[in-house]
C-alpha cells in the first residue's frame, strides 16, 4: 500500500501542472489547428475541410509583416544586449550592498500596465510634445520631423518594454562569477579588457542567451507597441493577427498565421541555440 | 641569486573606508623576502595577512610606503604587469576552460610560441602529477586536483615569485598533509620564491624556512619556525603558535645568567636571562607543554623549576597523554607525555604531582 503511493507519489504531483497545461496549451493548440483547417464564416459557420490553402494564402498575404516582426524584434534584441549589459555590469559589480534597491529601480515603471507604459511614451513623442516642441521651437528641428510612426519609435518601444527581460538574466550570471577568477586572469598577466573578453563575456554568455530567448520571442509577436507607437507602414505580425480574430473575424487566417509564427520562431530559437552551443551554454551554467 | 630581495615592503601602510570608519588593515610594514625562500604569513583572521599578499600581487596599492619585486619599485603597477602569480584560496579556476586551456591562459596573454605553449604546459603538469587530465574541465575534478591545476596555472610562468592564499584550506586533512609535502617538493624542484598565507600554525611551522607572524596588521615575530617556536618574542606569538604555560613573577635574584622569579611556596621557578634584566624586574615566560615533566609524590626534584600541582584532566591522544595540572602558581598547566616509555598514564584525575623542566627551557617573553 504503502509503495504503491510512493510509486504514485511524482504523478500525484505532476498532476496540477499537467491538467493546467492540457486544458490551456495542448486543448487551444488543437482547436486552433483544427481552426485553421476550417472554411466558412463568421455568420454561417466554419467547418473542417482541411484546407491548407488557408496557410498559402496567409504566408502570401502577410510575409512582409511577417519578416518586418523578425526584423524588428532582432534589431531591438541587439539593441537590448547593448543597453542591458552595462546596466547589468554596473549593478552586479558596482551596486555594492545596495543591489537589490537598483533592481527594484529598474523594475519600478514595470509596475505600470504594459499598454499604458507605450501610451504615455506616445505623449512623450508626439510631434508637438515635451520632446520635440522645444526642439522645433529652437529650429534644431525642421516642423515636419516626427518620431512617432516611425520604425524607431516601435523598435524603441520594443527595447524600453522588455528591458528587464534581458538585464535581469545577464545580471544573474554575472552575479554568479566569482571576482577571484576575474582576479586569476588580472594575476595571469590579462589586461583589464582581455580579462573582459576572455573571462567575464564567456560566462555572462548563458545568461545573454536566455535574454535572448525571453526578450526575441515575445518581442517579434507583440502587436501592442506598433499599434501605439507606429503606423499603417509599421505593422508587425502581431497585428495582423489581432485584427483578423477581432475585425475581419477570419478565424482560419488567423490561427494559420499564429501557426506560422510559432513555427518560425522555434526554428529560428532553435538555430540560435545549435549555432551558439547550447550545450557549452548549459555547461557554464551548471557549474 | 643575488642579494636583492624578491620582495621588498618599505613602510607599507594600508587603510580601508569600511562604514565610515578608517581600518588600518597593515602598519608601517617593513619586510624583506628572500630570494627562493618559502616564507610564511601567518595569524588570525583580520591580522593584514592576506592584505599584505594583495599588495605583493597588485590588487591593493598601498595607502603609505613603497613595494619592491627584485628592487624594482612596483607600488602602483597593474596586476598584470607584475612579474608574480598568485594560487587563490577557493583556486578560482576558469570554469568555461580545460586544464590545458587554463594552465596555458598566462603563456598565451604573454605571446609565448605554442610549441613552447605546449611543452611548458605539459612539463608543468607532469611535476604536479596531472598527465592525462589535460582536457578535463575543473569541476570534473577532486579539490585536490583543482588545487594542483591552479598550481601549475601559476608556475607555468615561472614568475619571481609564488603567491598562496591559504591554498589547502579547503582540502581534508589527510589530502592538506599530502599536499604540504608535494608543496615542499615542488618548491625545491623549481627554486621559485613561496610567499604562503596560513591561518595554521602547523602548515607554516613544516613548511617554512621563515614566518612573520601578523597581528593587527603588525608582524610580532619574524623567524624561522624553530625561533618562533622556542623562543616566543610576544605573549601572542607564544599562544597563537603551539600550546605555551605561561607564568608571571619577580625576579627574585639572578645567579650567573639564571634568574630565580617569585613563586608559590614550595615552588622554584628558573629562566636564562639576558643582561638587561635586573633584580625586581617583572617577567613572563613561556614553558611549552612537551618540555614539561610529570611526577606522582612528594618529594620534589632539586636543580629543575618546579611547580606542585594537582591533576585536574587527563585526556588521550594516542601517541601522547594530555594532562591539565592545576597550581598555587595561578594558571592551569598544560603537560604533554609521550607515551613512547610509558604503556599507562603517569597520573589519574586528582593526584598530587610535581611538575618540573629544565631551567632553560623557560622562555622569557619581550625581553
Amino acid at each position: 500500500m504503502s509503495r504503491l503511493r510512493r510509486n504514485l507519489a511524482p504523478y500525484l504531483l505532476v498532476l496540477p501542472g499537467g491538467l493546467w497545461l492540457l486544458l490551456f496549451f495542448a486543448v487551444p493548440m488543437i482547436t486552433m489547428l483544427s481552426l485553421s483547417l476550417q472554411q466558412g464564416d463568421i455568420v454561417n459557420g466554419y467547418a473542417f475541410t482541411g484546407h491548407w490553402q488557408t496557410y498559402v494564402d496567409a504566408i502570401g498575404n502577410y510575409r512582409t509583416q511577417l519578416f518586418r516582426s523578425l526584423l524588428y524584434g532582432a534589431i531591438a534584441t541587439i539593441a537590448l544586449i547593448v543597453l542591458a549589459f552595462p546596466v547589468a555590469y554596473w549593478i552586479a559589480f558596482y551596486g555594492g550592498r545596495r543591489k537589490a534597491t537598483y533592481l527594484f529601480l529598474l523594475l519600478l515603471p514595470f509596475f505600470v500596465s504594459f499598454v499604458l507604459r507605450t501610451i504615455s511614451w506616445r505623449q512623450i513623442l508626439t510631434d508637438e510634445g515635451p520632446v520635440l516642441g522645444p526642439l522645433k521651437d529652437i529650429g534644431l528641428l525642421g516642423d515636419s520631423f516626427h518620431v512617432l510612426g516611425t520604425p524607431f519609435a516601435v523598435i524603441a518601444g520594443l527595447v524600453y518594454n522588455f528591458l528587464p527581460f534581458m538585464v535581469l538574466p545577464v545580471y544573474v550570471a554575472l552575479e554568479r562569477i566569482d571576482p577571484r577568477v576575474i582576479e586569476a586572469a588580472r594575476d595571469l598577466y590579462a589586461d583589464p579588457a582581455t580579462a573582459f573578453r576572455k573571462v567575464i563575456l564567456p560566462l555572462a554568455l548563458p545568461g545573454v542567451f536566455a535574454g535572448v530567448l525571453m526578450t526575441f520571442v515575445p518581442a517579434s509577436s507583440d502587436y501592442v507597441n506598433s499599434a501605439v507607437l507606429g503606423s499603417s507602414s509599421t505593422t508587425m505580425i502581431g497585428q495582423v493577427i489581432q485584427a483578423q480574430y477581432l475585425a475581419t473575424a477570419d478565424y482560419p487566417t488567423a490561427s494559420a498565421l499564429s501557426f506560422v509564427l510559432m513555427a518560425v520562431l522555434l526554428i529560428g530559437v532553435f538555430t540560435y541555440a545549435r549555432a551558439l552551443g547550447t550545450e557549452d551554454v548549459m555547461k557554464v551554467a551548471a557549474r | 641569486m643575488s642579494d636583492t630581495p624578491a620582495i621588498e615592503f618599505v613602510g607599507v601602510h594600508k587603510e580601508f573606508q569600511s562604514h565610515g570608519e578608517t581600518v588600518h588593515a597593515v602598519r608601517t610594514l617593513d619586510l624583506a623576502i628572500g630570494q627562493g625562500e618559502f616564507f610564511s604569513l601567518l595569524g588570525p583572521s583580520g591580522c593584514g595577512k592576506t592584505t599584505t599578499m594583495r599588495m605583493i600581487a597588485g590588487f591593493e596599492d598601498p595607502s603609505a610606503g613603497t613595494v619592491f619585486l627584485d628592487g624594482k619599485d612596483v607600488t602602483g603597477v597593474a596586476p598584470n604587469k607584475r612579474d608574480v602569480n598568485m594560487v587563490f584560496q577557493s583556486y578560482a579556476l576558469f570554469p568555461h576552460m580545460s586544464v590545458f586551456q587554463n594552465v596555458s591562459f598566462g603563456l598565451e596573454r604573454r605571446k609565448v610560441a605554442k610549441a613552447e605553449i605546449t611543452r611548458r604546459v605539459g612539463e608543468i603538469i607532469e611535476i604536479v602529477s596531472l598527465t592525462g587530465m589535460e582536457k578535463r574541465a575543473p569541476r570534473e575534478m577532486s579539490g585536490g586536483q583543482q588545487q594542483r591545476v591552479a598550481l601549475a596555472r601559476a608556475l607555468v610562468n615561472r614568475p619571481r615569485a609564488l603567491l598562496l592564499d591559504e591554498p589547502l584550506g579547503a582540502l581534508d586533512l589527510k589530502l592538506r598533509q599530502q599536499m604540504q609535502v608535494e608543496l615542499k617538493r615542488i618548491q625545491r624542484e623549481v627554486g621559485i620564491t613561496f610567499v604562503y598565507v596560513t591561518h595554521d600554525q602547523g602548515e607554516a611551522l613544516t613548511m617554512s624556512d621563515r614566518i612573520a607572524v601578523m597581528q593587527g596588521g603588525r608582524i610580532d615575530q619574524l623567524g624561522t619556525p624553530r625561533e618562533i617556536y622556542e623562543k616566543p618574542a610576544t605573549r601572542f606569538v607564544a599562544g597563537f603558535i603551539g600550546t605555551s604555560n605561561l607564568l608571571e613573577g619577580e625576579v627574585r635574584s639572578i645567579d650567573d645568567g639564571i634568574a630565580t622569579l617569585s613563586s608559590a611556596p614550595g615552588d622554584c621557578v628558573l629562566v636564562p636571562v639576558p643582561g638587561s634584566v635586573a633584580v625586581g624586574d617583572k617577567l613572563e615566560i613561556s614553558v611549552r607543554p612537551e618540555k614539561i615533566e610529570l611526577e606522582r609524590g612528594t618529594e620534589a626534584p632539586s636543580d629543575c623549576s618546579v611547580v606542585a600541582g594537582t591533576v585536574s584532566e587527563v585526556v588521550y591522544h594516542g601517541t601522547s597523554t594530555n594532562y591539565a595540572v592545576t597550581t598555587a602558581a595561578g594558571p592551569e598547566f598544560t603537560v604533554f607525555d609521550q607515551n613512547a616509555a610509558n604503556a599507562d598514564d603517569l597520573a589519574v584525575r586528582g593526584d598530587k604531582v610535581f611538575l618540573y623542566w629544565n631551567a632553560q627551557h623557560s622562555y622569557p617573553i619581550g625581553v
